[in-house]
């Protein structure tokens, strides 16, 4: 049984140990989330510069403001809350199952993988949900002094500044950019919890095989939970920068 | 059983690892608490906004800057607790941190540079009466 902390003066760059103490892959887990923190970055990045050299900007409390089942309500950031939720929650039972692998026991293993992919799966039913909302939802536009009914896409954006018309407010036509960021920015991550609950089915199948028991470690399980807690740390920044600021 | 053993004769030393899951817990009720307060300021900034577009705009900023605060100690704790950066040595925690520290100067830059092409754009880019300087009129 070797000490649970490194001894003092331990040599690790001289050879013979891996000097940060993890086995190759994991680092390369590691290095992998670190390049795809530097593409969401980007896309974030470039979503910010893009929004800061514009006069006008659109308000998403006006964009998602809306419900399953309780459409025409004026419901400002209550769906995006529920899909952060349940992504958070999601994202525990993944390290409450590398928890269970630490400990060999692979039925809590199942369960909690069980439960962290239904969890990936109703993140994904709700996104799906909501660009069904906003590709097929019109709303009045004041174009050249008609109303016109546009839905939110890559290349319309209902959601510009608000003007009087006719004796009510209406919308122009907002920034085209908008559509093409947020559909850009969440398709992609989507797609990384797309390939997440993939990922997590597989490493269930792989321990009801009793694969990892044969291994004598479940480390599978923890290289996957890395990928999967990244794809929540992505939806942290993606709700900071397209819901709440 | 095995918790004690590396998996590989590369590995130095296991960290410890809780035998409980009570730290996991309470880094989600942290993580849930946090978000609440983020949507409690979203929600005042929508209502700060119903008075007009426009309205507050130092309050509005001051209440967007918490929101990325908040947000930053959402990360810190994802990465450090749930997955286990916290636990690992120090040379794994600088060549993952030490990188991502140039995302500080990508930020800065970049928004500037936003800001800087929108006020050339509303100096020079003015209708075609009005007076401006001799300059290459820029595209929209």
């Amino acid at each position: 049984m070797s000490t649970a902390t490194a001894q003092q003066g331990t040599k690790w760059w001289s050879g013979g140990r891996s000097p940060f103490n993890a086995t190759y892959g994991k680092v390369m887990m590691w290095y992998f989330l670190m390049s795809d923190a530097f593409t969401f970055g980007a896309f974030l990045i470039s979503y910010g510069t893009l929004r800061f050299s514009q006069n006008f900007w659109v308000d998403p409390n006006k964009v998602f403001n809306s419900f399953p089942f309780a459409e025409g309500h004026n419901l400002p950031l209550a769906f995006v809350s529920l899909m952060t939720f349940i992504l958070i929650f999601s994202s525990v039972t993944m390290v409450l199952a590398v928890h269970e692998g630490h400990n060999m026991n692979r039925k809590g293993v199942e369960n909690y993988m069980i439960l962290t992919i239904i969890g990936g799966a109703a993140f994904l039913s709700c996104q799906a949900w909501e660009w069904h909302h906003l590709l097929t939802g019109e709303h009045p536009v004041l174009v050249n002094g008609v109303i016109e009914h546009w839905n939110t896409t890559v290349s319309h954006n209902p959601f510009g500044p608000e003007v009087m018309f006719n004796g009510q407010l209406v919308h122009t036509p907002g920034p085209i950019a908008f559509g093409s960021y947020f559909f850009e920015i969440t398709g992609f991550h989507g797609f990384h919890v797309f390939s997440g609950v993939i990922i997590n089915i597989v490493m269930y199948i792989k321990t009801k095989l009793g694969h990892f028991d044969q291994r004598g470690h479940y480390e599978m399980i923890e290289k996957a939970g890395l990928y999967w807690h990244f794809v929540d740390l992505v939806w942290v920044f993606v709700f900071l920068c397209f819901y709440l600021v | 059983m095995s918790e004690h053993t590396p998996i590989s004769p590369e590995i130095t030393f296991v960290p410890a690892h809780a035998e409980d899951t009570k730290k996991i817990w309470k880094v989600f009720i942290l993580l849930s608490v946090l978000t609440i307060i983020e949507l409690s300021i979203g929600l005042t900034i929508y209502n700060i906004k119903l008075g007009g577009e426009g309205a507050q705009p130092t309050l509005v900023l001051a209440f967007k800057g918490m929101v990325c605060i908040l947000t930053l100690a959402k990360a810190y704790y994802i990465v450090s607790v749930f997955m286990h950066l916290g636990e690992e040595v120090r040379n794994l925690i600088m060549t993952i941190v030490v990188p991502l520290c140039l995302f500080i100067w990508f930020i800065t830059a970049f928004l500037v540079d936003g800001n800087s092409w929108k006020e050339l754009r509303n100096r020079y880019n003015r209708p075609a009466d009005a007076p401006t300087e001799q300059v290459a009129p820029v595209k929209e």
